[in-house]
């Protein structure tokens, strides 16, 4: 096992030859057997869904392999890269404006088919190869409405607060290469995350 | 240093004083006046008229219960925000006359990062926790990150607590009705499918609630829908702690608020801390729903750490949000 996330344990494996890895989702006997075989089940079916979906959009995202529905199993390829969370509080300010505008042309690229993340945060995002790849859509959805883009982009401005708060330009800078990539627009979904911003509690 | 805390950002009124034993929080009395409305939820000015009732009594008898005199405390503090208008602004009247007449500092804290402080400050094992703060208005999960108090994750609508007196509501039942919907769940056999809602870190419970009110409609029994709104709320907020804690890091995990009485939260959240091997806490129950002796502990902390306060700079904030907190007594 090489992670071990709320809800899933991230294991190196093997497949086909490959190196892959395994993402399981685990039971927790915290909740109800009736809850937690349909939470288990409905988000690895979705996370598939999604993460092949986002793929065919030339998002760059893990290649899928097999998925195992009852066990609650994705196995897709092993990324070695570096997590965003780790690197971007040590980069130039040039260099962390490129890789937030990358963050934002991929982003873009979802929402303009309708894949909404779910939970866009720098941890979810592994740097390879000069590209962003997006993985973890345990949280994903499908939908067109503004709503959902809003909230979306919104997760990633509070896990910017919270994780990045001493480079606040950062969401700017998403913003940036959202706008550039994005094919609605753009005003309607930026007004969106100001309202939810204005709805959260206590603003 | 003694320090008197006076808390009133809702439906309770409480005067706590707390002494400092080598950074540690002792409890020398805490009592809380608690306004019951006799019907439907809190009424603001009511609730506040209430607390203007009882509070000078509150103080003499938390004086001679703490077997102090009046010259005795250093410090006044009291619950700044969030919270109700009315009822915060009794709580702060009351420490401003008191402050000032006993020529003492004053000092206005955040009422969310009371309940986090608390916890560490009277649970000698529980030092840098991811806090679970559920009551009447505020799901909040807390935890320290670079230099504040930051909040993870929140409910996008209402709080639990407010959930559940909601549906308590719609059934007559009496406020707060946490209690009985706990009772009534015990007996529940059937789950009923509810929408389970979280976004990101976040969590929603509006639609949970009309869902749940649909199958009174449809005459389910009412033992099964409290039974499936308590496993499908608390298994989301559950849920929720748990990825602040996989996010952050941390190895604690503090319950506080009126809801963390409830049983089945506690054993869930506690099964989630035992299954990641994280230590698991909830302060003794008079500490842990609102009360004074949290506002006394922060207060004092805050003092402690250099931060003043003129009487100009009390005012109260009904949207004082966790983040604002500038925390001076932490690394």
């Amino acid at each position: 096992m090489i992670y071990k996330g709320a809800e899933a344990e991230i294991c190196l494996s093997e497949y086909m030859g490959k190196k892959v890895i395994q993402k399981e989702r685990i039971t927790k006997s915290y909740r109800i057997k009736e809850i937690d075989s349909y939470l288990i089940s409905y988000r690895t079916k979705e996370e598939a869904k999604l993460i092949s979906e986002a793929r065919s959009h030339g998002v760059s995202v893990p290649i899928l392999y097999d998925i195992d529905l009852e066990e609650g199993i994705i196995t897709m390829e092993y990324l070695q890269g570096k997590r965003i969370k780790d690197i971007l509080n040590n980069l130039e300010e040039k260099e962390r404006k490129h890789i937030c505008n990358k963050i934002g042309e991929s982003i873009a690229k979802l929402h303009n088919h309708d894949l909404i993340h779910g939970d866009i945060t720098t941890s979810n995002m592994i740097l390879l190869d000069d590209r962003i790849h997006l993985i973890d859509f345990g949280l994903g959805s499908k939908t067109s409405e503004i709503e959902a883009k809003g909230v979306d982009l919104h997760v990633l401005m509070e896990a910017f607060e919270s994780t990045h708060s001493k480079y606040p330009k950062c969401f700017e800078y998403v913003l940036e290469g959202y706008k550039k990539e994005y094919h609605g627009d753009t005003s309607l979904v930026t007004k969106k995350i100001a309202d939810i911003v204005k709805r959260g509690r206590y603003r | 240093m003694i320090c008197l805390g006076i808390e009133g950002t809702a439906h309770s009124i409480g005067v706590g004083i707390i002494q400092d034993v080598n950074k540690t929080c002792t409890v020398r009395s805490n009592l809380i006046k608690t306004y019951k409305p006799e019907k439907g939820g809190i009424h603001p000015r009511e609730a506040a008229n209430h607390h203007a009732n009882y509070i000078a009594d509150l103080i003499y008898e938390s004086i001679k219960k703490a077997h102090i005199d009046f010259s005795d405390i250093d410090l006044v503090s009291f619950s700044q925000g969030p919270g109700l208008g009315p009822c915060l602004r009794t709580a702060a009247t009351a420490a401003r006359a008191l402050a000032l007449s006993l020529e003492r500092p004053i000092m206005g804290v955040n009422h969310c990062v009371a309940h986090l402080e608390i916890g560490r400050g009277t649970i000698h094992r529980c030092k840098d926790p991811v806090l679970l703060y559920v009551s009447g208005a505020n799901t909040q999960v807390i935890a320290f990150a670079e230099g504040k108090y930051r909040v993870f994750g929140e409910t996008l609508d209402i709080g639990i607590g407010n959930c559940l007196d909601k549906f308590g509501r719609f059934m007559d039942m009496e406020f707060p009705s946490g209690p009985k919907i706990e009772k009534l769940a015990e007996k529940g056999k059937k789950y009923l499918e509810l929408p389970y809602s979280i976004k990101g870190m976040d969590i929603a419970f509006s639609g949970l609630l009309t869902a749940a009110e649909h199958y009174v409609e449809k005459k389910e029994r009412l033992e099964d829908i409290c039974y499936s709104i308590q496993e499908t709320t608390f298994a989301a907020l559950t849920e929720v702690t748990e990825r602040a804690i996989a996010h952050t890091e941390k190895n604690e995990v503090l319950l506080g608020g009126g809801v963390a009485s409830n049983k089945r939260l506690r054993d869930m959240v506690k099964t989630m801390a035992e299954e990641r091997g994280a230590s698991f806490f909830v302060p003794k129950k008079d500490v842990c729903i609102d009360n004074g002796a949290m506002i006394a502990w922060l207060g004092y902390l805050m003092y402690d750490s250099g931060s003043r306060m003129n009487i100009e700079d009390t005012s109260i904030d009904q949207r004082f949000r966790t983040d604002m907190v500038d925390v001076t007594w932490r690394e």
